[in-house]
């Protein structure tokens, strides 16, 4: 069993949006780091880098963790997905994102690439959320700018929209 | 805020951990899901020589259901858990619980068994652990060993787990007849660290009650089996004899209303669940 030293940087590669991905981490870069600095992909937040204010939070195989809380080489062969990979094409937003835009769900827009990339997959597991599921379902995140009543009203409109018209239709 | 040097090391089975840990030691520590390893790193409050990642071991990540227990095994997620088919009708309680674990975006990667080895002092499964009277497995190079939860939490983020060995498993007890299973929690916010969290076990006879989020270990008390001002006054002796401290997120006082409140809500609850 190969024993990967703290003093150099190993390979890793994973999918990343849909596309393979390669770079080099040493044992200790967190994932936030390894996205960020090593690819480039600054969508994804740096806030509290110990996994309670939700910014960093991305999709990793498929269901939503803080990209903060795992190491870069814990991810090695891993599919992942950011906020980067939420548009369909470039220059159309998502069902959900153009929701966030219609109801000012953002001001500084720290905390939102995290809340996308939870919401994007809890709207996908529950179609026809209540209210007070999704209020639950934040508790993940914290925003400090809206009072979370315009995302918990995007939310709400984003999945009436994708029930009625099914964003893979 | 990030983790200091370490090697790592990705053991694919069970004997690979057992070496590292033999030859490491006290300076080896595991990573599963990391959900409460990567922030001690992040904030220099561990700093292992090796880490261990154990989530590319397949026979890890089982649930398995015996007649009278459910072993989990070290690489399941609390989100698959959570997903089990029959969870609920095999051990209420744990299905209870779970969703009270910090986030779906923590759950998704935080294990069952990294929650028992980390015992924080407000945390659910440890809770849950000692309220079922469960198990947990250690092995290393040495051998395996059953440890009983009373046994295996010894002081607050401290257990009877050595330096050489791991927790390979926790066994939890099933449902038994006759039995009703209440769980109650209260935070600031859904998925922060409980405040007071407690779960009750009544059968015909006897009433286990279980405090979380007081004392340095959850505090399990055997109460007798009665109700009204009996019940309340039995509680209160339960909130007066936990060591309750303030801090910055309750008072002592709130914390021993936090007991007497929910866990009337619970007992209650529980016997209604008797069936």
């Amino acid at each position: 069993m190969p024993r990967m030293s703290a003093d150099i940087r190993h390979r890793l590669r994973f999918r990343l949006n849909g596309r393979a991905v390669e770079g080099e981490a040493e044992p200790r870069m967190l994932l936030t780091d390894f996205l960020r600095h090593a690819l480039g992909m600054t969508g994804t937040h740096v806030g509290c880098e110990h996994g309670v204010c939700g910014a960093c939070t991305i999709q990793i195989d498929g269901v939503p963790a803080r990209a903060c809380l795992a190491l870069a080489l814990q991810v090695d062969g891993a599919d992942l997905r950011t906020v980067e990979g939420l548009a369909p094409q470039s220059g159309r937003l998502s069902e959900l994102q153009q929701a966030f835009r219609r109801h000012h769900a953002l001001q500084c827009g720290f905390c939102t690439a995290g809340i996308l990339m939870s919401l994007d997959w809890y709207l996908r597991d529950h179609p026809d959320p209540s209210e007070a599921e999704l209020r639950e379902f934040l508790g993940g995140h914290l925003c400090r700018c809206t009072g979370y009543t315009p995302i918990l009203a995007a939310a709400l409109d984003a999945a009436k929209r994708m029930r009625e018209a099914p964003p893979d239709a | 805020m990030k983790p200091p040097r370490f090697d790592f090391v990705r053991p694919e089975t069970i004997a690979d951990v057992h070496d590292v840990l033999a030859q490491d030691g006290d300076e080896a520590r595991i990573i599963a899901g990391g959900q409460s390893l990567v922030p001690m790193l992040s904030m220099r409050l561990a700093r292992p020589k090796v880490l261990v990642d154990i989530m590319r071991i397949p026979a890890l990540a089982t649930i398995a259901a015996g007649n009278d227990s459910i072993k989990i095994g070290a690489g399941v997620t609390q989100t698959a858990l959570l997903a089990w088919p029959g969870l609920s009708a095999r051990q209420p309680l744990l299905a209870a619980a779970l969703p009270w674990i910090g986030y779906a975006q923590t759950r998704s990667r935080g294990t069952v068994c990294g929650s028992v080895a980390h015992a924080d002092p407000s945390a659910e499964i440890p809770l849950v652990l000692l309220a079922l009277g469960g198990t947990v497995k250690l092995s290393s190079l040495r051998g395996k060993r059953l440890v009983a939860a009373e046994e295996f939490f010894i002081g607050m983020m401290s257990t009877a787990c050595a330096d050489d060995e791991f927790i390979e498993a926790v066994e939890i007890p099933t449902a038994r007849p006759g039995h009703g299973y209440a769980f109650r929690e209260y935070g600031r916010r859904h998925g922060d660290f409980a405040i007071v969290a407690c779960a009750a076990v009544a059968g015909s006879r006897a009433l286990r009650f279980v405090v979380g989020g007081v004392a340095d270990i959850p505090a399990v008390c055997d109460l007798p089996n009665t109700d009204g001002a009996a019940l309340d006054d039995a509680l209160d002796a339960v909130a007066r004899k936990l060591d309750a401290r303030d801090d910055l997120h309750a008072t002592a006082g709130y914390r021993r209303r936090l007991v007497r409140e929910l866990g009337r809500a619970a007992v209650e609850e529980a016997r209604r669940c008797r069936a």
